[in-house]
């Protein structure tokens, strides 16, 4: 009896241990063995990207011309002045930007405006220069003027001086400084435009919808090009210096656009190449038409001729030059309300312009076939210039009555234009990356099956780095680092997001996997398990039968 | 790479890099003026159609499409303005600092005994090859991304090249390039759309208009190329321009598609007519060959043409129909042109170097390659360069190689041999073997075929796999003396591989591609290996466990059948049991 009981425990013991090394060896092997490489992400740093929280703020100085203010106004200089004005702007993937903008109005009384008007101020700041009611240097009904760098002239209004102190005096300026900022820097409708992507816009007027349908995306480089159509090569031989003029007038525009993205140009000629719509002739003045809602069929068929870049994957702005063939000139566009549109031209958002060059006034009586046609390409390339302006988003936001904007000059962009681009596109690029950002964590977080190599983690954090080094410098009011950082940012995470490894074994199925392992696991595991429930069993059954001993 | 870009130095060191694509620019705005101001264009575009009869009986149409443009795409920070040229190429050219591109999509193998050389030989299947700027330094990552910009471009898998089917061929490709490669893929209207858009007149008008791409493949062979490269405008070479050739080869059958009758007609081949040149041509012909048939006894050529062009190509004089498209009158009054021929042709001169190529031996172990070249010149010899690319899965014996020819040992005078790696990089080849006359040469070589790793095998694994051509080059001695002035006009066809002397021509051959069959497994292993070896580690470790945890100990033995039943009655009866 005793020698069964000892050959019982020993198999007892030995089950145990088996399990034992089974647990202890076995299934922490079988973990590593399989184990998915995933290398560190900085997740709670991207969780607070995710609820981040933008503070905007542009630096304001408001210089006092002679002569607008009285003695015991000077008595309190300097004085900065904050004042915040929220804007909230909501999402769901981009969980609340919040845009509280600080008027900081450092006033300097008495100063000489001519010196100031040689110093440079910094990108994304401003200078207001208060100048008295009478003065001359304004026309009659102007009250504001803005220059062509980052300045504007503010007359001061009568009522606006009864104040006792400084404080008195800028606090009623206010609104007058508020608007001029809104037109110079940023305001709510440009940051609700830039986000317009990952945000839902709440639903507003029609117009600034459509506006910030129309400028491209931001991206680090854009590719513009230029094609001339000629679907008439028998009858029309056509010559376009547009090398002259994209140096002419394209090329000071890119040149200050530089610091906001990389371009480049190119052209191209397509013969034959042909309008999806068959113009309408209208008898009455012996001309074609194409009507404004045949537009949008016009761009299909002409873009399959276009051809992709080869070379980059940056966004490509087409502008296509159009020369009637001779049987259908000249044609005209008309708008909605059936009235020739006066530069022939139209463009479509995010993609490009389209313009109709009429060249008959070239056909005489006996002309021969092909004639030899010269393209006027000032007339061309300001239509181009101003579609241009358009899709890039340097937005002309029609200025409040009394203002009066200086014509841009050569570079066709004014400083603050490009100030405001660069507001517009950093709090873009931000935004861009962020949502990637985070919707890369989620994504991993959710489907453990991803392997994550370390370029990928080595891309993600030097995303969120840079992400975080534009927001400091956003919020610091440098542009300049700022948009530079967020395009770093840009670039690192769809690098990261984008990176072909991450689909490997994205969809390796769990019944596959246990198909695989079942022959293995199951025979080994059976035996183990039901003499571990004997064990138990076993010793549930002595301790019950103990109980009864004691009592 | 070194070497070649030695070479490539020496050949076209004296490109000056400052050359300007387009100077003329004037910054005002030109008001619109006259024809008289109107600038000189830097670019020019013509277009060719040779139509052979073959002995054969078979139509062999040649297109060519040239563009040439007097640019620079190496020149820094270039602002691009395509004209004739089209942009997706150039863009590639100055992006990968690309100096020479060649690429070729071939459906059906060029019967060189029966159809004589062609204009531009090309391998079955698609092959690449290009030479880069000798600026570039990351030559491997370039070309693969090369690859799959331009399998973007021709809608062609050619992203599957890389670089364990890419060679770089240290003397084969010397006139015209580097990084050569072979791949085996089916040709089909999808490639050959992409194609037609980068002609400046697309399929609107001239030339093109004729293909027609149900037409186009439904033929004995169809080839279609896009050839890159910078050429010489002068003698002395001072300046060269950009070079881009589209050809498109194709044999029509007639004998299947005519009901026998020999008699066809640019309708019956294309199922259109032509009506008028390309616009922006500035010459646009069409060839037809008449060499055997001067006095006309042949076969009949309706419209006549009184115009006559004599060229030498592939070292024979050949007489040719010229139709000028560019002139009102080839139309004739019916606006249309339909050439029409009737009558069969006759002799063509065989070809003096040609090869052939095939796998022996039995079994999934080893093999043997062998090469046959012909030398059918009667008294003279002349050496051959040849290069074979071999995929790593056929371990090639080089120490086997043999060159045989009359049945004698026949040494290379130059060999170069690359060993492959397995997974990285192919086999590589390069021998210069002199061929004595009206001789067939020999060269075997045995191989062991490797077995691959399972997932290495195509979705077709039992069909085989292939091994590209290999490729001859060679001057062959020619019968008539060659054209030696580059610089005067000629016709298309006969100018892509320059004459450096009279009495010899360049011929690049292509044997036949390989379809070797590789020892293929049953796919469903992996999944058997796995269940079996469980089973057996589980039967193995069932015994086991039971052994060490079983208690043993000794029992009655239990009462036999036939005294349970006893017992059962006994119980019944109640009486005690046994």
């Amino acid at each position: 009896m005793a020698t069964t009981e000892v050959e019982r425990r020993r198999g007892q013991l030995a089950a145990l241990s088996i399990a034992a090394v089974v647990i202890i060896v076995g299934v922490p092997l079988w973990w590593r063995t399989t184990e998915t490489y995933r290398a560190w992400l900085p997740v709670s740093q991207i969780k607070e990207l995710a609820k981040l929280q933008l503070h905007l703020s542009a630096d304001v100085e408001v210089v006092f011309a002679r002569g607008t203010v009285t003695p015991e106004q000077q008595k309190k200089v300097p004085l900065t002045q904050t004042q915040n004005m929220e804007h909230r702007v909501d999402g769901d993937s981009f969980n609340a930007i919040l845009t509280p903008m600080r008027l900081s109005n450092s006033a300097s009384v008495e100063a000489d405006l001519s010196l100031h008007t040689l110093s440079e101020s910094p990108s994304g700041s401003l200078v207001v220069y208060v100048i008295p009611e009478s003065s001359s240097l304004l026309p009659q009904n102007v009250d504001v003027y803005i220059g062509q760098r980052r300045t504007a002239l503010l007359r001061i209004g009568s009522q606006m001086r009864v104040g006792k102190t400084l404080e008195q005096l800028l606090a009623h300026m206010e609104p007058r400084i508020k608007q001029v900022l809104h037109v110079m820097s940023f305001s709510h409708t440009d940051i609700t435009a830039a986000l317009s992507n990952r945000v839902r816009i709440s639903p507003g007027n029609k117009e600034s919808i459509a506006d910030s349908m129309r400028a491209f995306k931001s991206s680090p480089g854009y590719e513009i090009t230029f094609s001339l159509l000629n679907p008439d090569p028998k009858s029309h031989r056509l010559h376009w210096d547009i090398e002259g003029a994209v140096e002419t007038y394209i090329q000071p525009l890119l040149t200050k656009l530089s610091p906001v993205a990389n371009f480049s140009i190119d052209s191209q000629t397509l013969y034959y190449a042909m309008l999806g719509v068959n113009p309408r002739f209208d008898s009455s003045r012996s001309t074609y038409t194409l009507n404004a809602d045949s537009l949008a069929h016009v761009i299909n068929p002409v873009e399959a001729r276009l051809g992709s870049n080869a070379a980059s994957s940056n966004p490509v702005l087409n502008f296509l030059l159009y020369i009637p063939d001779a049987h259908h000139s000249p044609l005209y566009i008309h708008d909605h309300k059936k009235q020739q549109v006066p530069t022939n031209a139209f463009h479509s958002p995010r993609w490009g312009g389209i313009m109709v060059y009429n060249v008959n006034e070239f056909y005489e009586v006996d002309t021969v076939f092909p004639v030899d046609i010269n393209i006027d390409m000032a007339k061309v390339m300001g239509v181009f210039l101003a579609q241009l302006r358009l899709l890039l988003g340097v937005q002309s936001s029609t200025p409040p009555p009394g203002f009066l904007v200086a014509p841009c000059g050569n570079a066709g962009l004014a400083d603050w234009e490009l100030d405001r681009l660069m507001w517009s596109r950093s709090v873009e690029n931000i935004a861009t990356a962020t949502t990637t950002i985070t919707s890369l964590a989620q994504l991993l977080d959710q489907i453990g099956n991803i392997v994550i190599n370390d370029n990928i983690a080595q891309q993600v954090s030097s995303a969120v780095t840079s992400l975080q080094l534009a927001v400091s410098e956003l919020e610091a009011g440098n542009l300049g680092f700022a948009l530079q950082y967020s395009k770093e940012a840009i670039l690192s995470s769809e690098r990261a997001f984008f990176d072909p490894s991450l689909l490997h074994l994205l969809y390796f199925p769990d019944d596959q996997k246990f198909a695989i392992y079942i022959p293995l696991f199951l025979p080994m595991c059976v035996p183990i398990l039901l003499s571990l429930l004997k064990i138990v069993s076993e010793a549930r059954q002595k301790h019950r039968e103990k109980k009864p001993k004691k009592d | 790479p070194n070497i070649q870009q030695g070479r490539q130095r020496c050949i076209y060191g004296e490109v000056s890099p400052t050359e300007a694509g387009g100077g003329s620019d004037s910054p005002a705005p030109k008001p619109a003026a006259s024809p008289p101001s109107v600038p000189r264009p830097k670019d020019d575009f013509q277009e060719e159609l040779v139509i052979r009869p073959l002995h054969s009986g078979d139509i062999y149409t040649s297109f060519q499409f040239r563009t040439l443009w007097e640019t620079d795409f190496t020149r820094e920070n270039k602002v691009s303005h395509y004209r004739l040229f089209p942009k997706s190429l150039g863009q590639v050219i100055s992006k990968f600092s690309v100096r020479e591109l060649h690429i070729s999509f071939t459906q059906g193998y060029w019967r060189t005994m029966q159809w004589g050389q062609p204009y531009l030989p090309s391998p079955p299947g698609a092959e690449l090859w290009v030479w880069f700027q000798d600026s570039l330094t990351d030559v491997d990552g370039t070309w693969k991304e090369l690859t799959n910009v331009l399998s973007g471009i021709f809608c062609a898998s050619l992203n599957f090249i890389d670089s364990t089917n890419t060679v770089q061929p240290s003397a084969s490709f010397k006139p015209l390039g580097i990084g050569n490669v072979t791949d085996h893929q089916i040709v089909c209207t999808e490639n050959l759309t992409p194609w037609k858009k980068l002609l400046p007149c697309g399929s609107k008008a001239g030339l093109a208009v004729l293909l027609k791409s149900e037409k186009l493949f439904h033929s004995s062979f169809h080839s279609q190329a896009v050839h890159i490269r910078p050429v010489c405008k002068d003698d002395q070479c001072k300046t060269t321009s950009w070079e881009l050739r589209q050809t498109l080869n194709v044999v029509f059958d007639l004998h299947n598609s005519g009901q026998g009758k020999n008699e066809w007609s640019l309708f019956k081949m294309f199922s259109r007519t032509l009506t008028e040149a390309c616009p922006v041509a500035s010459s646009s012909k069409i060839y037809i060959d008449i060499t055997d048939n001067s006095q006309g006894e042949q076969f009949e050529l309706s419209p006549a043409t009184p115009l006559l062009s004599q060229a030498v190509v592939l070292g024979d004089r050949r007489t040719f129909s010229v139709y000028d498209l560019t002139q009102q009158i080839t139309f004739g009054t019916m606006r249309s042109l339909n050439l029409l021929i009737r009558g069969k042709s006759s002799d063509m001169l065989r070809p003096l170097l040609h090869a052939e190529r095939y796998v022996a031996g039995y079994g999934l172990q080893t093999g043997e390659i062998h090469t046959l070249m012909y030398n059918n010149h009667p008294y003279r010899s002349f050496p051959v360069l040849l290069l074979d690319s071999v995929p790593w899965y056929l371990r090639l014996y080089i120490h086997t190689l043999t060159v045989t020819s009359k049945g004698k040992d026949n040494k290379p005078s130059y060999i170069h041999y690359q060993p492959s790696k397995d997974r990285v990089r192919p086999h590589l080849l390069e021998m210069l073997v002199q061929l004595p006359p009206n001789s067939v040469t020999e060269v075997t070589l045995q191989f062991e075929r490797a077995l691959l790793k399972w997932t290495e095998y195509t979705p077709d694994p039992n069909h085989g796999f292939y091994v590209g051509s290999s490729v001859i080059s060679s001057l062959v001695p020619s019968i008539v003396a060659m054209d030696t002035n580059n610089s005067r006009e000629r016709p298309l066809f006969s100018s892509f591989f320059p004459s450096k002397e009279e009495s010899s021509y360049f011929v690049r051959v292509y044997t036949e591609p390989l379809l070797v069959n590789l020892p293929t497994p049953d796919f469903s292993m992996p999944y058997n290996v796995i269940c079996l070896t469980c089973t057996v580690v589980a039967v193995g470790y069932g015994s086991l466990y039971n052994l060490l945890t079983r208690s043993f100990q000794i029992e009655e033995p239990s009462p036999g059948l036939a005294k349970r039943i006893a017992n059962i009655i006994r119980k019944m009866r109640g009486v005690p049991p046994l």
